[in-house]
C-alpha cells in the first residue's frame, strides 16, 4: 500500500471518526449516544486548546494532557495533524481539489507557490497567545477543531434528521457559520488557503518542527525541473527549491509525484537546502504582541467583568466565575450539542467580544428550561469552563447540603405583564412548573372585584340575582374562578358563581343564601386570584418558569443571573441561602 | 446544413425563433393565468381539521373497580380483571395507544409520572389479548426525550414491546370541539392515533394548584400542542372540554403513592403519600371522583369534576356504578 492512499485512508478516518463523536453527543445510554464515547478527542488532542488554557489559568486541565502526544510526535515526524488527522484539513484539501482538477500543469505550480503573506497566520497565533497571557482566551475564534466542532455540531448537523441535535436552533450560529464556510470556499482560490494563511493552530505546529529528525527532502540539489512535486504540494512549502520545512504538512505527495523518486522523507535534510525562516519580522511581531497585550483592557473597558456587568448573561450551571470562565471556554459548543433542552445557546455580543460564542441560557429557545436532573453540560467540557459537577452538588443534596442548590440566577416576576397581577386573568402557569421542592415560586391568594362587577340587584330567587346587564356573555362568570358577594350580607360569604347570563348571576343549589338579600342591594363578582411570588432563598434560576410563561412574547417571569452562585458579589440576600 | 447563426436571411431560423418566442410567451401567460390569485390571501389560513374517533365502548357503559395494594403490576392485573378482564376491551389485533403522564423529566420514585413498571404491563395486558400494537406517547412539558428517558417509561414500555412516539411539530394537527369554546382549531398531538383502535389513558394521581388536582382528565392535556398553557386561564373549562374531546376505552388511575403537595412537579419524597390504591374504570368522571378521595378532597371541591357530570360525561357518585373492591398482595 502506498503513503498517499494510507494518508488518505487516514484522513477518511479521522474525518469521520470526527463526525461519529459529534453524532453521539446526545445525551443518553444507548451505543449511539453519549456514554463512554471520547466525542472531546480531538479537542483534547489539540496543542493550542491546551496552550491557551495553559497561558490562562497556569494549569493543564484533564483530558487536555492528550495534546502532549500531539506535540512529542510532531516534534519528531513533523506536522502530521495537519496532513492526516485535522478534520478542517482533510475538508480543505478535498474542496481545494474540487477547485483545482480542471487546471493545466503550470497553473497549479503557481496556485502552489509560497506566498509572502503566509506569515500571517503566525501573527494571528501570536495575537491570540498575548491575549491569553493577559486572561483573555480567543483561541477558539480560529484553531480549526473547536471552529469545526462547533460548525458540525451547531450548523451542520441540526439539519440531519434522526439524530440528536436535528431541529434544534441556535442563536446567531449565521456568523459562525458564515467563517466556516468562507474559510472552505477560499479553498476554490487558493488550495488549503486557510492551513497556510490563517490557521493559528498549524503556525503553532510550525514553531515545534524545527528540528524534527524525519523530514521531506530532496535525494539531490540538481534535478530536471519538471516541477511536479509543486503541482501537487500541499503546503505551498517549496520542495522543487530550499524546502520551506515549516511549512510542509506530511501530504506526501511528492514523494508519489516525481518520476525519478528524488523525495524521501527520511533522516537527511534536503540536497537542494532548506528555508527554516517564518518570515516574521521583529516589527511585525511587536506590534503584534503591544497590540494583544493592549486589547485585553480595551475589550475590558464596557466593564461588563465589574459594576456593568450584564444580568442577561445567565451562564449554565457548573460555570466558573465571568473572569475564570473567560480564561477556559474554548467557544466548541459541545455544552450547546450536548443540552438535552437545547436552552444553552451562544451569546451573540452581550457577553462583551470576548463572550462572543460563549454558552449562555436562553429560556425562549429549545425545549424546556435547565433540567432539575441534568448534569451534561459540566461534564462534557473539554476545559472545565463549566465546571464537571455531579448532581448533588447541583441539587445542594449530601455533602453540599450546607451549600445549597447551583443557583444560575433568579426569576423575577413582572407584575406589569404577568395575568393574575396585571390583568386580573387567573394563571400561575409557572408556580406548577416550579421543579424545585418546596417550590420558589409561591403564590398568594386574593379576590378582585372584577371590571363592572358592582351590580345593583333587581330581583332575587333562591339561587341566583337579576342585575342590570353589563354585557357578560352567558356563563363568563361560570368558570370556576369567579365569586359572588352580597355587600349587605352579615356573613360576608362568597359564593362560588355556576351560571350567568346578561342580567343575571346564579349559584349552586347548596349556597342558597340563609337571608336573601333585598332588591337594591349592591352585588360584587369577584375573581379568585393566585399570584405568583417567586421564593429567592429557592429559586435556582432553572428557567422553565420563564420556559412556560404563556405571555409568548417578552414573558412576565424571567429569569436574570443575579444571585447566581458562581459570583458571590451578584447575591441578592444578605443571609446566606441555607 | 449550414449554422443559421451564420446566415443573417434565413426564413426557417425566423420561423423557428418566433415560434419558440411564441411558446414562452403563452407559456408564462398560461401560467399566470392558472395561478391567479385575485383576492389575496385571507386574514388567517384554514387548516384541515382533524377529530378523535370515540374509543369507548358503548356496550360496556360505565364500570369501576378499586383496588388496593402496594404491587402496581399485581392491582392493574387485578383491577382490569375486575372489570371483566382486559378481553373485554381489546380484542386481537387493536392497535392500542396508551396516553401516559410523562409530563416531567424526574425519576419514577417522585411520582410526577406515570409508572414505569404500570405502562409495561399494561402494555403486556393488552398485547396478551392479541392486540396487534402498543403505542405509547405524550406531548410533555419538560425536554419530551428527558422526560421519557428519565421516567423510565420509554425503556420499559420498548422492553414490554411498546412503541414510544415523541411529539413532533408536524405529528400536531388543528381540531375543534364541537360546542367547546376553548378548543377550537388547536393543534391536536394527532400523528400516534394513526390506525389506532383503543386508548388507554394512565396517570398518576396528584394536587395541582391551579386545577385542585391533576389525575385521568388532566391527562389529555398533553395531547394539546401550541402554547397551550393559555388554557390555565380556564383551567375547569379545558379539563371539562379534553373529557369531551377524548374518550377513551379505558382509564386507569394510579393512587399507589398520591402527591399530595407540591404538584404537579412534586420533587421531594415528601410531597408523597402512600396510598396503594390502583383505580380503572370506562367512566373518567367517576375514576377522578374517587381520586379526588385521595387526596382528602370531594369531587364537589374540583369544579372540572362538577362541569364534566354536569356535561353528561360520567358520573361523581361512584358508588352507583357498584365499583368491584379488592386487595391483592
Amino acid at each position: 500500500m502506498n503513503i498517499i492512499l494510507t494518508r488518505r485512508i487516514a484522513q477518511v478516518f479521522f474525518f469521520v471518526l470526527f463526525l461519529w463523536f459529534c453524532v453521539v453527543t446526545t445525551v443518553g445510554d444507548r451505543w449511539f449516544q453519549l456514554r463512554g464515547w471520547p466525542v472531546n478527542w480531538f479537542l483534547q488532542l489539540d496543542p493550542l486548546v491546551a496552550l491557551g488554557t495553559v497561558l490562562t489559568t497556569k494549569t493543564l486541565y484533564a483530558g487536555l494532557a492528550w495534546a502532549l502526544a500531539t506535540i512529542a510526535l510532531t516534534v519528531f515526524v513533523g506536522r502530521f495533524f495537519c496532513g492526516w488527522l485535522c478534520p478542517f484539513g482533510a475538508l480543505h484539501q478535498f474542496v481545494g481539489w474540487l477547485g483545482k482538477r480542471r487546471r493545466r500543469h503550470a497553473e497549479r505550480v503557481a496556485l502552489n507557490q509560497y506566498h509572502p503573506a503566509q506569515v500571517v497566520k503566525y501573527y494571528v497565533l501570536a495575537a491570540l497567545l498575548t491575549l491569553a497571557l493577559f486572561g483573555s482566551l480567543q483561541t477558539g475564534w480560529l484553531d480549526p477543531i473547536p471552529l469545526m466542532q462547533r460548525t458540525v455540531n451547531l450548523f451542520l448537523l441540526t439539519g440531519v434528521e434522526g439524530i440528536g441535535a436535528a431541529n434544534r436552533v441556535y442563536a446567531g450560529v449565521w456568523v459562525a457559520a458564515a467563517i466556516f464556510v468562507i474559510a472552505v470556499l477560499l479553498n476554490l482560490w487558493i488550495p488549503r488557503f486557510y492551513c497556510r494563511f490563517i490557521c493559528p493552530l498549524g503556525a503553532l505546529f510550525r514553531l515545534l518542527v524545527r528540528w524534527t529528525p524525519w523530514r521531506i527532502g530532496k535525494r539531490q540539489g540538481e534535478c530536471s525541473g519538471c516541477e511536479l512535486c509543486e503541482n501537487h504540494c500541499e503546503g505551498a512549502c517549496d520542495p522543487f527549491n530550499r524546502i520551506r520545512i515549516r511549512e510542509c504538512l506530511l501530504c506526501m505527495n511528492c514523494l508519489r509525484a516525481c518520476r525519478k523518486t528524488l523525495m524521501t522523507y527520511g533522516p537527511n535534510r534536503s540536497a537542494a537546502g532548506e528555508e527554516e525562516r517564518t518570515g516574521v519580522t521583529r516589527r511585525g511581531f511587536i506590534v503584534t504582541a503591544v497590540s494583544g497585550i493592549a486589547a485585553v483592557p480595551a475589550f475590558r473597558l464596557s466593564g461588563l467583568l465589574g459594576e456593568n456587568w450584564n444580568s442577561g448573561v445567565v451562564r449554565p450551571p457548573g460555570s466558573l466565575s465571568e473572569k475564570e470562565f473567560l480564561k477556559r471556554c474554548i467557544k466548541c459548543g459541545q455544552c450547546m450539542r450536548v443540552c438535552p433542552t437545547n436552552v444553552i445557546q451562544p451569546a451573540g455580543l452581550e457577553a462583551g467580544i470576548e463572550g462572543w460564542w460563549t454558552p449562555v441560557m436562553n429560556f425562549r429557545a429549545g425545549s424546556s428550561g435547565c433540567q432539575l436532573n441534568c448534569i451534561a453540560c459540566g461534564n462534557v467540557c473539554p476545559t472545565a469552563a463549566i465546571r464537571p459537577f455531579s448532581l448533588d452538588e447541583k441539587l445542594g443534596r449530601g455533602e453540599f447540603a450546607s451549600r445549597g442548590p447551583i443557583r444560575m440566577g433568579t426569576a423575577f416576576v413582572d407584575r406589569n405583564r404577568c395575568l393574575p397581577w396585571a390583568m386580573d386573568v387567573p394563571c400561575i402557569v409557572c408556580q406548577e412548573n416550579c421543579p424545585v421542592s418546596p417550590k420558589a415560586i409561591y403564590i398568594e391568594e386574593e379576590y378582585r372585584v372584577i371590571r363592572n362587577g358592582r351590580v345593583v340587584i333587581k330581583a332575587v330567587s333562591d339561587t341566583a340575582i337579576e342585575i342590570e346587564s353589563v354585557g357578560w356573555k352567558p356563563d363568563q362568570l361560570a368558570t370556576g374562578d369567579y365569586f359572588l358577594r352580597i355587600e349587605s350580607d352579615p356573613d360576608d360569604e362568597r359564593r362560588q358563581i355556576v351560571g350567568n347570563t346578561a342580567d343575571s348571576i346564579r349559584v349552586a343549589a347548596g349556597n342558597a343564601w340563609a337571608e336573601p338579600p333585598a332588591e337594591g342591594d349592591y352585588a360584587v363578582v369577584e375573581v379568585r386570584l393566585q399570584r405568583p411570588l417567586v421564593d429567592v432563598q429557592r429559586c435556582i434560576g432553572c428557567g422553565i418558569c420563564q420556559h412556560e410563561c404563556p405571555v409568548s412574547g417578552l414573558r412576565a417571569i424571567r429569569v436574570t443571573a443575579e444571585n447566581e452562585s458562581r459570583t458571590p458579589s451578584h447575591s441578592l440576600t444578605v443571609r446566606s441561602v441555607n | 446544413m449550414t449554422d443559421p447563426t451564420k446566415d443573417p436571411m434565413n426564413r426557417r431560423d425566423f420561423l423557428g425563433r418566433a415560434a419558440r418566442a411564441g411558446a414562452l410567451a403563452l407559456g408564462a401567460g398560461a401560467a399566470g393565468f392558472l395561478l391567479r390569485d385575485s383576492k389575496g390571501p385571507a386574514a388567517v389560513e384554514a387548516v384541515p381539521r382533524v377529530t378523535l374517533p370515540d374509543f369507548s365502548i358503548a356496550s360496556e357503559g360505565s364500570k369501576l373497580s378499586i383496588v388496593t395494594g402496594s404491587d402496581r403490576v399485581k392491582t392493574v392485573r387485578r383491577a382490569v380483571q375486575a372489570l371483566g378482564g382486559i378481553e373485554t376491551f381489546i380484542k386481537p389485533g387493536d392497535r392500542v395507544l396508551l396516553k401516559v403522564n410523562a409530563a416531567f423529566a424526574s425519576a419514577p420514585s417522585l411520582s410526577a409520572t406515570a409508572h414505569p413498571d404500570l405502562v409495561a404491563e399494561v402494555t403486556r395486558l393488552c398485547f396478551g389479548a392479541g392486540a396487534s400494537s402498543v403505542v405509547v406517547t405524550d406531548n410533555p412539558i419538560n425536554d419530551p426525550q428527558s422526560c421519557f428517558a428519565l421516567s423510565g417509561i420509554a425503556k420499559a414500555a420498548e422492553k414490554a414491546g411498546a412503541r414510544v412516539i415523541l411529539p413532533r411539530p408536524e405529528y400536531f394537527k388543528p381540531t375543534t370541539l364541537d360546542g367547546g369554546v376553548l378548543i377550537r382549531d388547536w393543534p391536536l398531538l394527532f400523528e400516534p392515533f394513526e390506525g389506532v383502535t383503543k386508548l388507554i389513558g394512565i396517570a398518576p394521581v396528584k394536587d395541582h394548584h391551579r386545577s385542585g388536582a391533576s389525575m385521568s382528565m388532566k391527562n389529555w392535556y398533553g395531547l394539546l400542542g401550541g402554547r397551550r398553557n393559555v388554557f390555565h386561564q380556564d383551567i375547569h373549562t379545558i379539563i371539562y372540554e379534553l373529557a369531551k374531546l377524548v374518550r377513551p376505552t379505558l382509564v386507569i388511575l394510579d393512587g399507589t403513592t398520591t402527591m399530595l403537595t407540591n404538584g404537579p412537579t412534586g420533587g421531594s419524597l415528601d410531597d408523597l403519600k402512600v396510598t396503594n390504591t390502583m383505580i380503572a374504570g370506562t367512566d373518567q368522571v367517576a375514576v377522578d371522583a374517587f381520586g379526588a378521595t385521595l387526596l382528602g378532597k370531594t369531587a364537589a371541591d374540583l369544579t372540572f369534576i362538577t362541569k364534566a357530570a354536569e356535561g353528561g360525561l360520567g358520573t361523581v357518585d361512584y358508588e352507583a356504578l357498584h365499583p368491584a373492591r379488592d386487595h391483592v398482595t
